[in-house]
């Protein structure tokens, strides 16, 4: 019986002691599709992954990923996904060529296809060059186009990628994006993709979920969530520093603020614009260094459902992580 | 042992093997350090060969035996550092991932581990040529010199794969080589137990199983045929390589979360 490439997972969840990483999450990833897991760092995005890839296994919940449970079917789980996860594990001593020639050995591809497999594979990621070097020369794109050949190897039906981009200069993380739309173009591939990029995830994936404290918080496409959010929201900067109170007490005449690192900024009600908001300020007489309307983002979508920005989450949740690992250590 | 295990464990073999020709730093100190250590205990303690009692009138031959045990521990510490370095860094993430069964990757490191172990004996035994130590128990001898060795980097090998595998730490596996250092010290390496005159060290080198792995490489290259030294050293060798695989298999399990 062909088994279909999707994953689904109801009600998943998983402890360390006393923190929930993983608060229950539902989820129904379509074969072929591009599933963008969004969210900030420690999220829950990676523990996600490796439950859904067999490396941990669940406190409560079921998955089943390829038509397997991950449970009770973990090695048939694994035969039909591959995954680069988020620490492009490699050793650096090895060469490019090496890591695949063990790769293929260990997914158990007979003798005579490994060699032609890894040339294949090098060429596909770009790595024909570099392939006989040791990885510890490698650029970190170069690592996580490596990470991403291993990956597939012994041609998966399902991928993970653990924040496959961070840390890339841009020209990598584009390379690294066309690479993943070929994979579901041109293979058919399932792609769970993790990332807290607002950009990656509206470009590549088709379905968006929001992770934020281990709870998913909005689940859609990208163009669905951001229609849901509806208003655009106004961004400012004040020509001198002192404004910049007043600048933020004047905007929320035309709607709630925003938490914006840089600028003041607000959501804008309906029946306002740019040029009731300019006439506004013209009035009051506060100069502005730069003013931007922007479409709603999916970073917008994220403040919407947990009143905080994508960034901001991040930089809290950081705090959060040491202050907790102090704890642990005290 | 059926072929897909083979291959793995090869594939792994071959890796560690791989990894350590890479890195001097990993091959040449165990093989130079001992080495250079036994010639210069030589050198110092040549006039205890005229002691009445002392085994053998050239210290050299007496002192042959300790690189055998120091260049295990050495690669041992190696191996282990090496093996918690990819837990650190993810890499048996890589590995669980795959159709590779456990016991491969124990059995692939250990392959490594054994491999260079059976190459320092060879090397220690061609300086002892060199410098001129007859080998008492003749051709039959480096034979079992050379699975005694296999016996020793095993037990030892296990030990530091274990460590790693426990810890997950490179820090916490060298943390062990003072320790192992010490016992090192504290054995019959320098002296004969019976010519130890300190009540203390004679106690703790007649407890410490170092100093009976020293006395079966020693029999054999001084004495020749010695059942009791040999019997002693192949079951010390043969229970701390039974401990540490013991050891090591349940790290392995605890460590392996894949489901």
């Amino acid at each position: 019986m062909e088994r279909p490439n999707s994953i689904e997972v109801e009600a998943l969840a998983r402890e360390f002691k006393d923190i929930i990483a993983v608060a229950g999450i539902d989820l129904y990833v379509e074969p072929g599709e591009i599933y963008g897991f969004l969210g900030p760092n420690g999220a829950g995005k990676s523990t996600t992954v490796h439950m859904l890839t067999t490396l941990l296994p669940p406190s409560s919940g079921t998955a089943r990923v390829g038509g397997y449970d991950v449970v009770r079917e973990g090695p048939k789980v694994r035969t039909a996904i591959g995954a680069a996860l988020q620490e492009a594990a490699l050793d650096p001593l090895l060469t490019g060529r090496d890591h695949l020639r063990l790769q293929s050995t260990l997914q158990g591809l007979p003798r005579n296809e490994r060699k032609a497999r890894a040339q294949e594979l090098l060429e596909r990621v770009g790595l024909t060059g570099a392939a006989d070097r040791k990885v510890r020369t490698y650029s970190g794109g170069m690592k996580r186009r490596l990470d991403l050949a291993l990956a597939l190897v012994h041609r998966p039906r399902i991928v993970f990628l653990d924040e496959p981009t961070t840390g890339l200069d841009p020209q990598s993380r584009a390379a690294l994006w066309d690479e993943v739309a070929r994979l579901r173009r041109e293979d058919g591939v399932t792609v769970f993709l993790t990332t807290q990029y607002l950009e990656e995830a509206d470009v590549l994936a088709d379905r968006v979920g929001i992770i934020d404290h281990g709870r998913i918080v909005a689940e859609g496409t990208p163009a669905y969530l951001k229609a849901e959010i509806g208003r655009p929201s106004l961004h400012a900067i004040p020509a001198s520093e002192d404004d910049r109170v007043r600048l933020a007490t004047f905007l929320t005449r035309y709607g709630p603020p925003l938490d914006a690192a840089k600028n003041v900024a607000v959501w804008l009600e309906d029946g306002y614009g740019l040029a009731d908001v300019v006439r506004g300020l013209d009035q009051e007489g506060i100069e502005l260094a730069d003013i931007e309307l922007r479409a709603p983002t999916l970073d917008d979508v994220f403040f919407a459902k947990t009143g905080r920005s994508l960034e901001g989450a991040a930089d809290e949740d950081a705090a959060e992580n040491g202050q907790a690992a102090e704890r642990a250590r005290a | 042992m059926s072929n897909v295990f083979a291959t793995q464990v090869g594939a792994l073999a071959t890796r560690g093997i791989t990894r350590t020709m890479r890195q001097p730093a990993m091959w040449v100190p165990p093989l130079v350090f001992p080495t250079a250590l036994m010639l210069v205990n030589s050198g110092g303690l040549e006039s205890a060969t005229h002691l009445p009692g002392f085994p053998t009138d050239s210290f050299l031959a007496f002192a042959l035996a300790v690189p055998f045990i120091q260049g295990a521990l050495f690669a041992t510490m190696n191996a282990g550092t090496e093996l918690a370095r990819d837990v650190q860094i993810g890499f048996l993430n890589r590995l669980q991932l795959t159709p590779m069964r456990g016991s491969a990757l124990l059995a692939g490191q250990l392959g490594g581990v054994v491999l260079y172990g059976v190459v320092q004996a060879i090397f220690y035994l061609a300086v002892g040529f060199v410098v001129g130590v007859d080998f008492a128990a003749g051709p039959l001898g480096l034979v079992v010199l050379l699975l005694f060795s296999i016996v020793v980097s095993l037990g030892f090998g296990a030990l530091g794969a274990g460590l790693a595998l426990r810890t997950g730490s490179g820090e916490a596996v060298q943390g062990m080589f003072p320790l192992l250092f010490v016992f090192l010290f504290i054995s019959s390496m320098n002296m004969p137990r019976n010519l130890i005159e300190q009540d203390w060290f004679r106690g703790f080198a007649t407890i410490n199983p170092v100093s009976y792995l020293i006395e079966c490489v020693r029999s054999l290259i001084i004495v020749g045929w010695d059942a009791e030294a040999l019997a002693l050293g192949f079951g010390v060798a043969g229970l701390i390589a039974v401990f540490s695989l013991v050891f090591s298999s349940f790290a392995l399990r605890k460590r392996l979360t894949r489901t």
